[in-house]
């Protein structure tokens, strides 16, 4: 049983990382902001049924994702269930990796993955369709567990790795349609000889 | 060092399992056995640095600082919702 008195102090610290969720979740910081609002609002009136001890930012997170899910998605006419076409593996690699070590001590492939600016790796999570975006979120940015995400969108864990396999492989490709768009990487036009 | 040739049945499961390994949801066991399997196969080595430093990249340019102006919110919005159940 948790004490409502020190629910600030135990969570405003996670603010940042629920901020920037909320904002790869409504692609919009106005959006993001009431979300924000609303999740701690939430979070305080449901702090007594928090088991002391137990992973405080994955219960936030759910406290968010359910926010985000009732409240917001709702606005929106119909809901994103767009599907993902299908990408081989290491996407990526297979076309910007390899490359020789540079002399300086990093890598000639950490150079290249590093120009990908901020906004170019926030435009492509958020390019995909929400489950696949969701999962990958909470995984490669927040570091969440394959059992926690599961309990955090309340989905089976099988469903979450085959959401986070192919949702990873459509974040790549669509760094490297902006690698090539900037001529950072060369366009392949022939997938199967890559 | 031998050149490395074609790609062993150790290879497949290294790369099998190379989100479960960055993810970190592979057993001791598991995670030890591809450890050692990195250690001597650089072509299995290098996309598992690739997506490593990938993973590393996506994170850190994803980070956002919060608008002083939500965190006021939020600790007024907190502050009123406790005046109320007094």
């Amino acid at each position: 049983m948790a004490d409502q008195a020190t629910f600030a102090d135990q969570t405003m610290d996670l603010m940042p990382s629920l901020y920037a969720a909320a904002l790869r979740m409504t692609r919009n910081p106005a959006d993001a902001e009431d979300l924000v609002q609303e999740t701690y609002l939430r979070a305080y009136r449901g702090f007594g049924g928090f088991q002391e001890g137990t992973n405080l930012k994955a219960w936030l997170y759910r406290i968010l994702t359910n926010t985000y899910i009732n409240s917001y998605r709702a606005r929106k006419r119909r809901p994103d269930e767009t599907d993902l076409s299908e990408v081989e593996d290491l996407y990526l690699y297979r076309r910007i990796g390899g490359l020789e070590t540079a002399l300086a001590g990093r890598s000639a492939e950490e150079e290249l993955l590093d120009r990908f600016t901020d906004a170019e790796v926030k435009e492509a999570l958020e390019s995909l369709p929400e489950n696949f975006r969701m999962a990958v979120l909470l995984a490669d940015v927040e570091g969440f567990s394959y059992r926690e995400i599961a309990d955090i969108l309340g989905i089976p864990i099988g469903t979450v790795m085959s959401r986070l396999h192919r949702g990873r492989k459509a974040l790549q490709k669509q760094l490297y349609e902006f690698a090539v768009a900037h001529n950072r990487a060369a366009p392949v036009t022939d997938d199967a000889n890559a | 060092m031998p050149e490395p040739t074609e790609p062993t049945s150790e290879c497949r499961d290294a790369l099998h399992e190379l989100y479960g390994y960055l993810d970190g949801e592979l057993t001791e066991e598991r995670r030890a056995a591809i450890d050692r399997h990195l250690d001597g196969c650089q072509p299995c080595a290098e996309p598992y640095d690739f997506e490593a430093e990938l993973r590393a990249v996506v994170r850190r340019k994803c980070q956002e600082k919060v608008p002083q102006s939500l965190v006021l919110k939020v600790r007024a919005a907190l502050a009123e919702e406790q005046a109320r159940r007094r």
